[in-house]
């Protein structure tokens, strides 16, 4: 135990760099896949309400996505798209995309009929009731997809290190080359707290856009 | 006198229903009245609110505001011009009180001092202390206080004409009592036409200065209260006035 420790501090002091320079690759796939996630999950979802024939195809297609194991989305993604950071981002964005979907189908959905009648009775226009009414309402819902989508990419963008992507995933797989348990320990905990402080950040974003139902007032 | 609101010979029908939910309803509303309309459950009365303001369409007939035939006038426009409160209330939750209550102002680009201004009288009109209220959310009010909000905002950009479905649905009596008095103070004072929806036959007859009595998507009969208390014009009026009778001597027999 003792050893373990005395090698985990020593990688620190040998590899600070490239240990932060993992951590920020890391850190930056998972937010640009986070950012494209939100860019085609959201809008297909609203999509999904304004075209309800075609919704259950939409969501039926990347509920399948979804089944197949994030290492076969990767590996899959080597055969198609090659190694690098380009298809890294690719596969996971195919992961991320139905929790934001679906969760933005059903947070659109369960405003209720009344809300959105009295909004157009007052003379907003069918925009005006999205913007102000129909998107705010299901903001939580949403919310929470992308959380749900944040944990699943910080895993997941762990094996993104086998396509050459890079990130902390490149720790954990030297270590299990050359068999040292130290570097497994620090790759595992540094992604746990990665996807730890992502989902705080989140839930604060949370609570302070929703202080409305905890009847604070401002 | 001018005639604010007009029905001519309108109908709707929604698919699948055995009859017209509005069947050939004519009627003729002056400024200033306070109708109330009443009818038992599906009779119509949700239906006819709903074309005033064109959330629905008339199958047929038309509809004429201030002789505008409201056919030929955009929606959104229409709805502007016109205050709505319903049962259900629909604030929104992630709104303020004041925020509410300016939604319609924002939406014809009043500046913000007049909206301020009129949030602030609008509370006091219905009874709440703006300083208390301005900055609650919705989740902070009572059912009766959200009823009141929802009536504000229906009034907030002085529309003349006022449509209120059943907006005192869900109070308890004595609150219920307390709001038809402020609401009959209120259209006094401000020279509205108002039509009210309502179930409660008390509550019709108390405040309308005319009421239409409704059935199965027909007006039965379009009187004062006097008259149709005196001559009720057919068989379900009759009994909606029995049925209110029957209650007064259930009473008598308890004290
Ligand atoms: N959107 C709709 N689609 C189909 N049918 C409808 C719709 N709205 C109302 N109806 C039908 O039209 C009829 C009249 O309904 P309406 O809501 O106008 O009644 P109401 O008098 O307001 O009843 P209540 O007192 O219960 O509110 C009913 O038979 C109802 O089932
Ligand atoms: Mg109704």
């Amino acid at each position: 135990m003792g050893e373990i420790w005395s090698n985990i501090l020593l990688y620190f002091e040998n590899n600070l760099d490239a240990y932060l320079t993992m951590l920020q690759r890391h850190t930056s796939l998972s937010l640009r896949v986070l950012a494209i996630a939100i860019c085609i999950g959201m809008p297909m979802g609203i999509l999904c309400i304004l075209f309800r024939k075609q919704q259950k195809w939409i969501v039926g297609f990347f509920q399948v996505l979804r089944i197949i194991p994030s290492l076969a989305v990767l590996v899959l993604s080597i055969r198609l798209l090659g190694i690098g950071m380009g298809p890294a981002i690719t596969a996971l964005a195919f992961l991320a995309i139905p929790p934001i979907l679906m969760n933005t189908v059903a947070g659109l959905e369960e405003v209720p009929f009344f809300m959105l009648e009295t909004a157009k009775g007052m003379g907003m226009t069918e925009l005006q009731v999205w913007i102000k009414v129909r998107l705010p309402l299901a903001f939580p819902l949403i919310l929470a997809g992308v959380k749900t989508a944040t944990v699943e990419i910080v895993a997941s963008a762990t094996i993104a290190a086998l396509i050459g992507a890079g990130g902390l995933g490149q720790i954990i797989f030297q270590g299990l080359s050359v068999r040292r348990t130290e570097l497994l320990l620090i790759g595992g905990i540094s992604v746990a707290v990665l996807s730890l402080t992502a989902v705080l950040l989140l839930d604060l974003l949370d609570c302070f856009l929703q202080r409305y139902k905890r009847g604070v007032s401002t | 006198m001018n005639t604010a609101i007009e029905f001519q010979h309108v109908t709707k029908g929604f698919k699948g229903a055995s009859y017209n939910a509005v069947n050939d309803v004519s009627l003729s509303i002056n400024e200033g009245e306070f109708i109330t309309i009443l009818g038992s459950s599906g009779s119509g009365k949700t239906t006819l609110l709903k074309m005033t303001n064109r959330l629905y369409d008339p199958d047929s007939g038309n509809i004429i505001l201030f002789g505008e035939n409201i056919r030929d006038v955009d929606k959104v426009l229409v709805r502007r011009r016109i205050g709505y409160a319903i049962q259900q209330v629909g604030l929104l939750p992630h709104m303020t009180v004041a925020q509410n209550i300016a939604i319609v102002p924002k939406l014809l680009k009043w500046d913000k001092k007049r909206i301020e201004a009129r949030a602030h009288e609008l509370l006091e009109l219905v009874g709440l202390e703006p300083k208390e209220f301005s900055s609650r959310y919705p989740a902070q009010l009572s059912g009766g206080q959200q009823q009141r909000i929802g009536l504000a905002r229906a009034l907030a950009a002085d529309p003349k004409i006022m449509l209120l479905d059943e907006p005192f649905g869900a109070i308890d009596a004595i609150n219920r009592l307390n709001l038809q008095d402020e609401l009959k103070r209120i259209h006094g004072g401000l020279k509205k036409t108002f039509l009210f929806v309502t179930h409660d036959i008390n509550e019709a007859l108390k405040l309308g200065t005319r009421v239409v009595v409704m059935n199965e998507g027909r007006v039965c009969q379009f009187d004062t209260p006097e008259n149709i208390a005196k001559n009720p014009a057919d068989d379900f009026v009759k009994s909606l006035i029995n049925s209110c009778r029957e209650q007064e001597k259930f009473w008598e027999g308890l004290t």
